[in-house]
């Protein structure tokens, strides 16, 4: 991994990691209300690193195949957020956020819906709470379902050749009392980082104000 | 005798704005800050410390274990729990450990309440 030039300074990158914290802290209590039980979360790591480390860091852990849910979002920063967790896990979600109501036989008819639904619940909560925190509103794209590796769930679209670098992002959580665990991941491109440089650097402004330490 | 207060979060942006929420309704009350739970217990052993804000969600120990540690010593002590995370469970344990939820992002107008109540309980406590 090369070491180019931290985008986000020493302060920055810690008001991003704290704006994550409580994004998916609310993200994590709309997920608790869906699945009756408690959802663990990890400190969120966020870290700058080529495109193709991305999907190697979620890869190094997680060797079976994976399913996510994504939303692309776009305003003042642009990206992708994801909740991705092993496809084993997927139906014992299902179970969890339909209360253990349903025959096998439904869980797998509105298996994709189901998923969907609860990825739109708790990305839209973490990413809504961030764009309220930076004052900028974001559009959200529709939950789509998606299967395959840590590969797959990281390209961007459109652009085949794509070695840039991104912003990662990586939470873990688990819901306890299930065999449910799994990643909120969000990657958002170089300019779509400079904006958020930007929304940053008032955020700070606006909590710290100027005075400093002075006083 | 001045109030002290212990502000323990990892990030350095939190406990500025703990900081300077604290400094705007009670200027007089000394600060003290950690950066994780480790860090909070030694300055306890080091310090005389009247009151403590306690981030949840922390590397290591998070803010409930710590604010549960502490209550075994500190029976009395005001601890507020700061956090966004407010399940079920989260806030029931920080009830039985007598731990006052404050909702993240800290404001002024958030802490308002028990940075009050603080005061309140230390002047009846310190006469």
């Amino acid at each position: 991994m090369t070491h180019d030039r931290q985008p986000l300074d020493e302060l920055e990158n810690d008001a991003l990691t704290e704006l994550v914290n409580i994004g998916v802290s609310r993200a994590a209590v709309a997920l608790r209300k869906m699945v009756g039980s408690a959802v663990t979360l990890s400190v969120p790591s966020v870290e700058v690193v080529g495109r193709q480390v991305a999907a190697t860091l979620i890869r190094e852990r997680e060797s079976d195949p994976l399913i996510a849910v994504r939303q692309d979002f776009a305003g003042a920063f642009s990206g992708r957020a994801l909740l991705i967790f092993p496809e084993t896990n997927s139906l014992e979600l299902v179970r969890a956020v339909t209360h253990d109501e349903l025959s096998g036989a439904e869980m797998l008819d509105i298996e994709e819906e189901a998923l969907a639904e609860t990825g739109n619940v708790v990305l839209n909560g973490c990413l809504a709470t961030m764009a309220n925190i930076l004052q900028r509103p974001l559009a959200m794209s529709l939950p789509q379902v998606l299967r395959g590796d840590g590969q797959i769930l990281f390209e961007l679209s459109d652009k085949p050749d794509d070695n840039g670098v991104v912003l990662f992002l990586y939470i873990n959580f688990a819901i306890s009392g299930r065999d449910i665990r799994g990643y909120i991941a969000m990657l958002m491109d170089l300019p779509s980082l400079q904006s958020l440089k930007e929304l940053i650097g008032e955020f700070i402004m606006r909590v710290v104000g100027t005075d400093g330490d002075a006083r | 005798m001045g109030t002290t207060v212990l502000i323990v979060d990892d990030s350095k942006l939190a406990r500025i704005v703990v900081g300077k929420a604290l400094a705007a309704l009670q200027p007089a009350w000394t600060k003290i800050e950690a950066g994780n739970a480790d860090e909070a217990l030694a300055a306890l052993r080091d310090r005389q410390v009247d009151l403590a804000v306690l981030d949840f969600n922390m590397p290591g120990r998070n803010g409930l274990e710590l604010a549960e540690q502490m209550r075994h010593r500190y029976p009395d002590m005001p601890i507020a729990l700061a956090t966004a995370n407010v399940q079920d469970e989260v806030v029931a344990r920080a009830r039985a450990a007598n731990a006052t939820f404050v909702s993240k992002p800290i404001t002024e107008d958030g802490i308002r309440d028990f940075v009050a109540g603080a005061a309140l309980k230390l002047r009846a406590v310190h006469g």
